[in-house]
């Protein structure tokens, strides 16, 4: 019961991996490309929110890796976001032109290349 | 019982120089929220109240005149008569997210004022991001009009929300080049008071994103962020207007909503108690940019010529305007009553006015006395600019012709946008001038 | 200042953002599913408060739910979905996903049981670092010219956010 009441940063991990658990399930199972798309949003933000969980860990560490200054995994988190809005901005381009082409919005259908 | 009591004081007795937010104290910034919340809610109304009056007059006409003495009674008439309403849903419409819209404009409204800093202690909180959450908080209403607009299942809310959502967010990257433009300069050094976060003897001072802090580099630096570096940060302020009367909706950017043109827009198939949720955000939100703007560029809570006019008997004559400015109030309150008609059916409107007069005489006469001038002198001096901020809003409304959406989008990207880019830049460069100009005679050397 | 009751607040969060994640890859309604992932991003930049992360808070709000899900909202109301949510929404494979999702999650179970046994549960810190200073911290990291390591990594993002759009506005014109 205390191991539950006191947080440490393992909570932080074991959430964070079942926001990954989720978004997996979410592009492996879901046919409509945005909601597959919002599931690849959920994989990225458990992976933010390793690396911030970790670098409050190693804020509180001694020696030459931690100590106040150790803010790296939230600077990595911020180019994640930077990436993710990039990644969701060309994905959705692309949805749009594929839409275009075939109105519809099923993964199982973007199957022009199959033999 | 005592612990509490000791909880509540501690806040009080030594003169603490954080928020309670920041103390960590429960009690008062439970307080301050509904002290904040209420004073947001009675802000809306009046506003609600001067803009019929304002616009009436500017265009030679009396608004109204007849609920109350003057038409003071009307917001409260308006208030009863949008709750008495019918609620009415189209069919086909998705319920739930017709039903949630307006919340998350309302939240994404009010959320923005927990930072907002009314006195160097009077804020909610004061976090070490206060800018960025205000800005990010306020572009979370673009996500309610867009769901406003797609849940009404309509062609015109549909277009009107589209249209106020991209007008929004075309907005909000003017808005946030001329915010940088101001944290930039908060990095100067200033007189060496040492005030909250800014190093001044340390020669790599950083800035600061936190509202208060923004405020304080403004008292170090002496000079209020709109006249820095002259005609710069006049021309910040001037792209932060525009851009803030463009993201809240409002005259001359209205297209999206305004009644001539598209039925009302996002919010044509709310009626009633959510028309007046839609309502009551919008005018949170003027409120909240304007505090935005009061405190980036026109020294938030610091009184008119610190410098120029500092001093003990200067600062006292300062202390009393806000007295001196409820009993103007008051003294246009009885003059009205003298010119009421003597007419037996109007003695009813003529005891209110009268009472209302005396009211705000009283306010003004409590305020005299010097603990409450003390107290109440940085939260008026920023009231008294958000003030004048929502007059000129009024004042856009009754004067200028609408803008077309092409129009609008052209000003937004093609105007706005390269004006606060080369703004950054050359504000930077003025900031770094000595280091440049080192840099640059380096290099002249050299060859 | 002494974080006030931290495990409650935390399976408060933690709670929404399950939730949350579970509506997102079961909604019919795209639109639902982008409400659901609003409400999961904004419990997550509260988590971030949580964790003495403010400038990672306060960029999630702006660019994640006040930037992306924007652009994920037009981008469904642009296509017709309803017809979308009439069909069948779960593909023929589901089965196997959720197998080898398992099989992920099993790995991490794995994992976190077997590396931490024995050892302390990777504990807090031991002093409350206050996050007074975060944003001058993290653009010191950014941006100082001694001390800054990722000045080159900010200007090659820089250089992505260019790409992609430039990509996003030749991939959604009708005649190129």
């Amino acid at each position: 019961m205390d191991a539950l009441l006191h947080i440490t940063t393992l909570h932080y991990l074991v959430l964070g991996a079942a926001l990954f658990l989720l978004g997996v399930i979410g592009v492996l199972t879901r046919r409509n490309v945005v909601i597959v798309l919002m599931s690849i949003e959920l994989i990225l933000n458990a992976v933010n929110l390793n690396l911030v969980a970790f670098s409050r860990y190693w804020q509180g560490m001694p020696g030459h890796l931690g100590g106040p200054g150790a803010l790296h995994g939230q600077v990595f988190a911020i180019f994640v976001i930077t990436d993710a809005a990039a990644e969701a901005a060309v994905g959705l381009g692309i949805l749009i032109a594929f839409f275009r082409n075939k109105e519809t919005v099923n993964v199982d259908e973007v199957n022009l290349l199959k033999w | 019982m005592h612990e509490l009591i000791d909880y509540i004081q501690s806040y009080l007795d030594p003169r603490v120089t954080t928020t309670p937010g920041a103390a960590g104290n429960i009690f008062w910034a439970t307080v301050y929220i509904l002290l904040v919340f209420g004073g947001l809610s009675v802000a809306v109304i009046a506003m609600n109240w001067l803009e019929r009056k304002i616009l009436a007059h500017m265009q030679v006409r009396l608004g109204p005149m007849r609920v109350g003495p003057h038409g003071l009674l009307q917001p409260i008439a308006d208030a009863i008569k949008l709750l008495l309403k019918e609620d009415i849903i189209p069919a086909e419409a998705d319920a739930f997210i017709f039903w949630i819209a307006p919340f998350m404009v309302v939240l994404a409204a009010f959320t923005v004022f927990v930072v907002v800093p009314f006195g160097p202690t009077h804020a909610i909180t004061d976090m070490n991001i206060g800018i960025l959450f205000m800005l990010g908080v306020s572009s979370l209403s673009v996500l309610g009009i867009v769901m406003a607009g797609w849940a009404s299942n309509s062609h015109y809310p549909l277009i009107g929300a589209l249209r106020s959502s991209a007008q929004m967010v075309s907005y909000e990257v003017a808005m946030g080049l001329a915010v940088l433009s101001v944290i930039l300069l908060t990095s100067l050094q200033g007189s060496g008071l040492g005030l909250y976060g800014i190093g001044a003897t340390n020669p790599q001072a950083y800035g600061t994103l936190s509202m208060i802090g923004i405020v304080q580099a403004q008292q170090e630096q002496g000079v209020w962020f709109i006249f820095k570096f002259f005609p710069l940060g006049l021309v910040g302020f001037f792209i932060f207007a525009i851009a803030m009367v463009a993201e809240t909706n409002r005259a001359p950017f209205d297209l999206p909503e305004a009644e001539s043109e598209l039925t009302a827009g996002f919010h044509t198939e709310y009626s009633g108690f959510r028309w007046s949720l839609f309502f009551l955000a919008e005018y949170s939100a003027m409120i909240a940019v304007s505090s935005i703007a009061v405190t980036l560029w026109l020294g938030g809570w610091l009184r008119p010529f610190p410098n120029a006019l500092s001093g003990p008997t200067w600062d006292l004559v300062f202390s009393l305007i806000p007295g001196i400015s409820f009993l103007l109030l008051a003294a246009m309150c009885f003059y009205n009553v003298a010119r009421m008609p003597k007419h037996p059916l109007f003695k009813i409107q003529t005891m209110g006015l009268a009472g209302f007069g005396a009211v705000l005489g009283l306010i003004g006469l409590v305020m005299f006395i010097p603990a409450v001038r003390d107290r109440v002198n940085d939260v008026f001096w920023f009231a008294a600019k958000v003030a004048g901020f929502m007059y000129l809003y009024i004042w856009y409304r009754g004067t200028f012709p609408r803008y077309r959406f092409d129009q609008l989008m052209k000003v937004g990207w093609k105007i706005l946008l390269p004006m606060g880019l080369a703004l950054l830049i050359l504000t930077a460069a003025m900031g770094m001038r000595t280091e440049l100009w080192a840099q640059f005679q380096e290099v002249v050397h050299g060859l | 200042m002494n974080p006030v009751a931290t495990p409650f607040f935390f399976y408060l969060l933690a709670g929404t953002m399950i939730i949350g994640g579970i509506l997102v890859i079961t909604r019919k309604n795209a639109v639902h599913s982008a409400l659901a992932l609003i409400t999961t991003l904004l419990a997550q930049a509260a988590l971030y408060l949580m964790l003495y992360a403010p400038f990672v808070a306060g960029v999630q709000i702006i660019l994640y739910a006040g930037g992306i899900m924007v652009l994920f909202l037009f981008v469904i109301m642009l296509i017709s979905i309803e017809r979308a949510a009439k069909e069948r929404q779960f593909n023929k494979q589901w089965l196997v996903g959720i197998v080898a999702a398992a099989a992920l999650g099993g790995l991490f179970i794995t994992i976190y049981t077997t590396t931490t046994k024995g050892k302390e549960l990777f504990p807090e810190g031991r002093m409350t670092y206050g996050e007074s200073q975060n944003t001058q911290q993290i653009a010191a990291l950014l941006f100082d010219r001694g001390a800054g390591q990722y000045m080159f990594a900010f200007e090659i993002a820089s250089l992505l956010l260019l790409v992609a759009i430039i990509g996003a506005v030749v991939m959604a014109k009708k005649r190129i």
